[in-house]
């Protein structure tokens, strides 16, 4: 049954161009992993070195221990689902459920007995007779769970399987995919350049870009303690602030936004020796400023409002000129109006502090 | 899209004078054609005696044997020789595969019997490769008149047809099916049988009955080279010719029966074809990979040889035409001698072909833009018979239809037989849905809204037709013209039948100096009209930017 996935050093090269280097990871048995990233991250080209349709140049694949570099894609054990489906058009629902089944010398009783199960547990069992053109798109993408479940894969590989759905159907189909991985047990790997998607289905994320990957995680962590401010900006929405890092009076770190405004973060990792003052950069959400009660924070003025309902997001302009975006809860009673001048206070114990290059995550207890 | 009855309109006067043309020029011949069938020549009572006689006789029979083995065998072995030729070129890197394609484009576009007499050439009786196999070796080569003969001209003719219809439906298979299947363990053939070729077979349906449709229509070829070996075509050219002056009852009897029996072969294709068509878009297309060792050489050796063996005859034909000539055969050396008889002899025959397909083209042209704005854009009961008509000339062979135009056409109210005229209504009713296609393909991606925005800014329907709607088509438009022009050079079947002494057209005049044995002349107007068929063709990849031809 299911399986661990391993990499070491997988190296992918097309002609002369290196498309992965070096890349290790390690994939649990029966979680649900996604590979994230925007397009040409290299994200879809390590699933198909999983499925066995690229070829890997360099280091080694393994599950369970096994090395499966040179192994056919057939004879791997893999259900795919395909970004376009890739429902076989000429068979209807059940035929293209059993077909894996019927090239693995299972007996006629037995695949009827496994598709119809397959189809109850897709629910889409109302359709087993159908053409394939007369399918919906979320049901084509039933089909195709269906199709890749049945054969009892060691591993279930998905490339971008929502992409062609509409938004509701999206999150519908989403929920469905993770109960029913859940409901089976099968290590997942799933590729998507949508972040909300990810975290929405995965147990674990690997965030990638140019083929290395930035940061491995939960999708907790990857949100809250994103590693560098390439997966700070590109998981959800974040303020990129550059700031001065200094020792404080009590020798505490302390982060100076401007002259009158300083925030003591102690969780800081400690200023490698030198007193001199760094510079840094926040990655402040926009649910993390917050309206200053108190008279201290950053000045600035109300640009714009746009009312959502749940909450309102507003677009302040800092002093320095510099637009941010703020998300205040509707109910929260500090209304805001066009042109008003505010001052904004921030969140101190989630925001994340970078260093200058925006490569190196500097609060204590993060990183990969 | 605005309920209610459509008002009359410009556009309704044009589809009446659309049709009108059809009517005349299409139904009323073959109406004709009819009558003359049931009819006894001399007494003008209703009679069966002519398919009686049809169905009686064995000579009469044997032809039909003879057509239905051709026309089956040739379809089977062009699927046979071209679906694999489609899937190599498909799947695997072939240095020079851009050129290899148009070298297949160009040998499909030549007129058939020009092959059957450069084979005749090459392996006739005193062919070139004949004498020296049989010098050199020893042995002597196998027969190539008869079946043989025309089994070998047309599969190379009319098989490049299968293998657009193939390429073209492979590039829209989506390479994740073939992946889906490989992970599921289905490889190699297996894959190819249970999801490959139930893909294309709708289209593999639609190249074979085109190639069915044409080697059974097909004149020239069984005629230079079937030596005896009658097909039907031949029977009612030989039926027709000795008969006039006199009674057409009998060609017209056995153009009935072969009109039913291409249109029962038509309809049976569709009902086949469109229960198992399916809709295909490939986001990912299958991309050709460089091949390893054996299987990369097996490939290069499968293509290569047949454009090879695809272009031979018209190489060779090119060859001879520069070779000295002494009476009717070839001596050593070379001259342009071949070139100045064809345009001393027969510079009318390259004039009328000039005039003839020009205003053709002209009328085609125009005619299509109309026909195809009609069917697509203003849908219908009209528009969808107007559609089949225009389908009719895919079934009703060159000759019958030339056979039906003079019997209309030969006696008053409309006397035009002998005149150009009837030829240039010939040329079009047959030619016009290459063009109408190409159009039509266009306009199917032309939005509505676009035209309703000129309309809502005021412009009135005709000019929003000019001004909007045809620029946008005209690069489908010339498209398509060139096809049909490049086919209306070619063509013989229809030309052979309507053409006198003034209205000789070049391959009339390539197919008589080769019965003559006047090969010299012969392959000078050949080489002639291939040279115009490459620069059309190179003119279409200008245009439409494509290196692709639907037929």
């Amino acid at each position: 049954m299911s399986v661990a996935i391993s990499f070491k050093d997988i190296v992918k090269k097309y002609g002369d161009t290196t498309v992965i280097p070096e890349l290790s990871l390690d994939i649990k048995k029966g979680e649900f992993f996604t590979l994230l990233g925007p397009s040409g991250c290299g994200k879809t080209t390590l699933l198909r070195m999983v499925a066995g349709f690229n070829s890997i140049e360099g280091g080694a694949l393994t599950f369970n221990e096994k090395v499966m570099n040179n192994v056919p894609p057939g004879k791997r054990n893999i259900g795919m689902v395909f970004q376009n489906y890739a429902i076989f058009p000429h068979m209807n629902v059940s035929e293209n459920v059993a077909f894996g089944l019927q090239n693995r010398q299972v007996s006629k009783a037995e695949q009827q007995r496994r598709v119809s199960e397959m189809l109850d547990t897709v629910q889409i069992s109302v359709y087993k007779d159908r053409m394939p053109k007369n399918l919906s798109g979320g049901q084509q993408q039933r089909v195709a769970l269906a199709r890749a479940i049945v054969i009892n894969p060691d591993v279930l590989l998905m490339d971008e399987p929502l992409s062609n759905l509409d938004a509701k159907l999206r999150v519908d189909m989403r929920n469905a995919i993770k109960s029913i991985q859940r409901e089976v047990g099968i290590t997942t790997v799933y590729v998507t350049h949508d972040q909300e998607e990810a975290m929405a289905v995965s147990d674990r994320i690997a965030v990638m870009k140019s083929g290395v990957i930035q940061q491995i995680g939960t999708p907790r962590d990857i949100y809250q303690r994103p590693a560098n401010l390439f997966v700070a900006t590109f998981i959800g929405r974040t303020n990129v602030i550059e700031a001065e890092l200094a020792a404080g009076a009590n020798g505490e770190a302390e982060i100076c936004l401007t002259k009158d405004y300083s925030l003591p973060i102690p969780k800081l990792q400690p200023l490698m020796g030198s007193k001199q003052p760094m510079k840094v950069k926040l990655s402040i959400r926009p649910e993390e400023f917050v309206l200053s009660e108190d008279g201290k924070g950053i000045a600035g003025k109300v640009m714009n409002y746009v009312f959502l309902g749940l909450n309102t997001h507003v677009i302040i302009k800092l002093e320095n000129g510099e637009e941010v975006e703020m998300i205040q809860q509707s109910a929260s009673n500090g209304v805001v109006e066009i042109g008003q001048n505010v001052r904004l206070a921030v969140v101190r114990e989630t925001i994340n502090v970078y260093d200058a290059s925006g490569e190196r995550n500097l609060n204590r207890g993060s990183g990969l | 899209m605005i309920g209610g009855k459509r008002r009359w309109d410009i556009w309704s006067l044009i589809t009446f004078l659309i049709f009108a043309g059809y009517l005349i020029f299409l139904a009323l011949p073959l109406f004709m054609l009819l009558i003359k069938s049931f009819f006894d020549g001399t007494t003008g009572d209703f009679s069966l005696a002519y398919f009686y006689k049809f169905f009686s006789k064995a000579y009469y029979m044997n032809a039909v044997w003879n057509s239905i083995k051709v026309t089956v065998s040739v379809t089977l072995l062009s699927i046979v020789v071209a679906g694999p030729l489609a899937y190599i070129m498909t799947i695997a890197k072939i240095k020079g595969s851009a050129t290899v394609r148009i070298l297949i484009l160009i040998s499909s576009m030549s007129a058939p019997f020009i092959g059957a007499y450069a084979w005749i050439l090459l392996l006739g009786r005193s062919g070139v490769i004949t004498k020296f196999v049989s010098n050199v070796f020893g042995v002597q080569m196998p027969d190539i008149y008869g079946f043989t003969g025309i089994l070998l001209v047309l599969t190379l003719q009319l098989s490049p047809l299968i293998f657009m219809y193939v390429s073209g439906a492979l590039k829209n298979v989506d390479n994740s099916l073939m992946e889906a299947a490989e992970s599921m363990n289905c490889t190699g053939l297996k894959k190819m049988w249970k999801i490959l070729v139930p893909l294309i077979m709708p289209t593999i349906l639609a190249g074979g009955l085109l190639v069915f449709m044409r080697a059974f229509a097909d004149f020239g070829t069984p005629m230079l080279i079937g030596e005896g070996f009658r097909t039907v075509p031949v029977l009612i050219f030989n039926e027709f010719i000795s008969e006039v002056g006199g009674d057409n009852g009998f060609a017209a009897a056995i153009s009935v029966i072969v009109v039913l029996f291409a249109t029962a072969v038509f309809l049976l294709q569709k009902f086949v074809a469109n229960r198992k068509s399916y809709s295909m878009s490939a986001l990912n297309p299958i991309e050709p990979k460089k091949l390893k060792g054996i299987a990369n050489v097996a490939a290069h050796a499968y293509v290569y040889l047949f454009t090879i063996l695809a272009m031979m005859p018209q190489v060779y034909v090119a060859y001879t035409s520069f070779q000295k000539t002494s009476g009717k055969i070839f001596v050593d050396g070379y001259s342009l001698d071949s070139y100045r008889a064809a345009f001393s002899k027969v510079g009318d025959a390259i004039f009328n072909t000039f005039m003839m397909a020009g205003i053709t083209i002209i009328i085609i042209t125009l005619a299509a833009v109309l026909i195809a704005y009609v069917t697509v854009k203003r849908k219908g009961a009209v528009a969808n018979l107007l559609d089949t008509f225009t389908m009719l000339p895919y079934i009703v062979p060159g000759s019958i239809l030339g056979i039906a135009l003079l019997v209309t056409f030969n006696k008053p109210p409309l006397v035009m037989s002998g005149t150009a005229v009837i030829l240039i209504a010939a040329f079009v009713i047959r030619r016009l849905p290459y063009t109408i296609r190409s159009s039509a393909a266009v306009l199917h991606q032309v939005n509505d809204s676009i035209e309703e925005a000129a309309i809502s800014l005021g412009t009135s329907t005709m000019r929003t037709f000019f001004k909007i709607t045809v620029p946008m088509m005209i690069s489908g438009v010339f498209a398509g013209a060139i096809i049909s022009w490049i086919s209306i050079i070619t063509e013989l079947s229809t030309s052979i039948i309507l053409y006198t002494g003034n209205t000789r057209t070049m391959t009339v005049a390539v197919y008589t100096e080769v019965v003559r044995g006047n090969y010299g002349v012969a392959a000078a107007l050949s080489t002639l009209l291939t040279v115009i068929t490459v620069i059309s063709l190179l003119l279409f990849f200008k245009l439409s930017g494509k290196k692709e031809v639907t037929m």
